[in-house]
């Protein structure tokens, strides 16, 4: 027999990239259960550093591996709990181009001024472009072109707002509509390494039946559903 | 300190030296005219100079990255648009830390004894003589508070730099934006360097400028 089970709040911290698809997901959660789900989006390197210094969070879904990993070697986290929720991937837009070709043919078009991508040094999403970048062969000869976004979702505000004709954003990011205006390229996986991007429960939800339920249900087939249909591909969990 | 923090406090110096001297020859005469003037659009321009003191900084960078943008209202003067570039951060400066130069400005120019003035009036010493030999130097606590804010506020200007910059080292990426990417990078001992600098240089510079303004009061 079933307990009852005591309605609670789970409280997520999100990279930024996710937060619109777990916004979705906390709803059809909350929808079959009578717990209520917080969401916290920031960084990934700001909510660990929040995590570590005993932020209050049960769930962390982080936009890579590195920082999820920490925090279990730091006994922050549960260990064994962690998954890759999502795999992000990577899509070139210039919304502005009328162009019919390869994208390494764009790309080293002279006229083209401003590439936007995310901080290689801190975004996940920034590593796969450098990545995909000097797989083309292309990163020594764009330096000086590039600008850094401080997360994707700066990425693709240069890029929407005009001031950079082009650059590597997240292809959950785009719209249907977004991708047939102007150019769109989806790159291909093999140009960079996957980002996995990983959820783990932390110390605080530990004892927490909700979050653990959640953190089951990000797994469930209606939950990968709703997630690659926001763009992502899923982890062979 | 790595090579690129050592850009990044370069280019964080020259933006906040050039915005003050840009802001001291446009503050000047407006702080002026804002002391001296019963016109009815007095209040407007306040309100406006004012505005940066309360809006969000990104509020301020949101917009200013459309208007700099290629096609943008000031981004269309020039062929790329000033977006990412030094140019456009010295212009998202100087709108940013204009209340910290003009009302300081405005307030010594509002406090000389007009007396003073209309002395030298009789004595026809023309406006520009009047105000060179006789405003300047009474004003002098005024223009030394007003540099210093300017300074010191460009110093530690982050939301509209991480707004409109692009990051781009030598160019835009200044010592804010390096501490915060140490930060977010996990660095956290070359954050706790840089930041711990820039703690001990904004206590010193206010406490050199209100010792100095102590002295002159009691003077």
């Amino acid at each position: 027999m079933a307990m009852p089970t005591m309605a609670e709040t789970i409280h997520v911290a999100t990279a930024s990239n996710f937060s619109q698809p777990l916004k979705l997901l906390a709803k059809s959660f909350e929808e079959n259960s009578s717990h209520t789900v917080r969401i916290s989006a920031a960084s990934t390197g700001k909510l660990y550093a929040q995590i570590k210094h005993g932020a209050p969070y049960h769930l962390f879904l982080a936009a890579d591996q590195k920082r999820p990993e920490i925090l279990e070697k730091e006994g922050l986290a549960i260990t064994n709990s962690r998954f890759t929720y999502a795999v992000g991937e990577l899509a070139l837009w210039a919304p502005q181009q009328q162009f019919t070709g390869e994208a390494k043919a764009l790309i080293s078009q002279t006229d083209i001024h401003r590439i936007s991508i995310a901080n290689p040094k801190i975004a996940p999403y920034g590593i796969a472009a450098r990545q995909t970048l000097k797989a083309m062969g292309l990163w020594e000869q764009l330096q000086g072109r590039l600008v850094q976004g401080e997360n994707i979702a700066q990425t693709y505000q240069f890029i929407a707002s005009g001031a950079a004709e082009m650059g590597f954003v997240a292809r959950s990011q785009l719209s249907e509509e977004a991708k047939t205006k102007g150019y769109y390229w989806a790159v291909p996986p093999n140009l960079h390494d996957p980002i996995r991007q990983d959820a783990v429960l932390l110390k605080r939800g530990a004892d927490s039946p909700a979050a653990k339920a959640f953190l089951a249900f990000l797994r469930s087939e209606s939950a990968k559903e709703v997630i690659r249909a926001q763009g992502y591909g899923l982890g062979d969990s | 300190m790595e090579s690129a923090d050592i850009s990044a406090l370069w280019v964080t110096l020259r933006l906040a030296l050039t915005t003050t001297l840009i802001l001291l020859l446009l503050g000047t005469p407006l702080a002026w005219w804002l002391s001296q003037t019963q016109s009815r659009i007095k209040t407007v321009i306040e309100a406006l100079v004012a505005l940066p003191l309360v809006l969000p900084p990104t509020v301020l960078g949101f917009y200013l990255l459309i208007a700099l943008a290629p096609g943008g209202i000031i981004g269309g003067f020039s062929a790329h648009g000033l977006a990412f570039s030094f140019t456009g951060l010295v212009i998202g400066s100087v709108l940013y830390s204009l209340p910290f130069v003009v009302q300081p400005l405005q307030n010594a120019f509002g406090s000389i004894n007009r007396l003073h003035l209309e002395a030298a009036s009789t004595l026809r010493a023309s406006p520009l003589d009047r105000f060179f030999s006789i405003v300047l130097p009474l004003s002098r606590p005024g223009f030394i508070t007003a540099a210093t804010l300017g300074f010191a506020h460009t110093v530690g200007e982050f939301g509209v730099v991480l707004m409109i910059g692009g990051n781009i080292p030598g160019e835009t990426q200044v010592l804010s934006i390096a501490i915060y990417d140490h930060v977010e990078a996990l660095e956290y001992a070359q954050a706790h360097w840089l930041s711990g600098g820039l703690l001990l240089f904004s206590f010193i510079i206010l406490f050199l400028v209100y010792r100095q303004n102590n002295r002159w009061a009691h003077s």
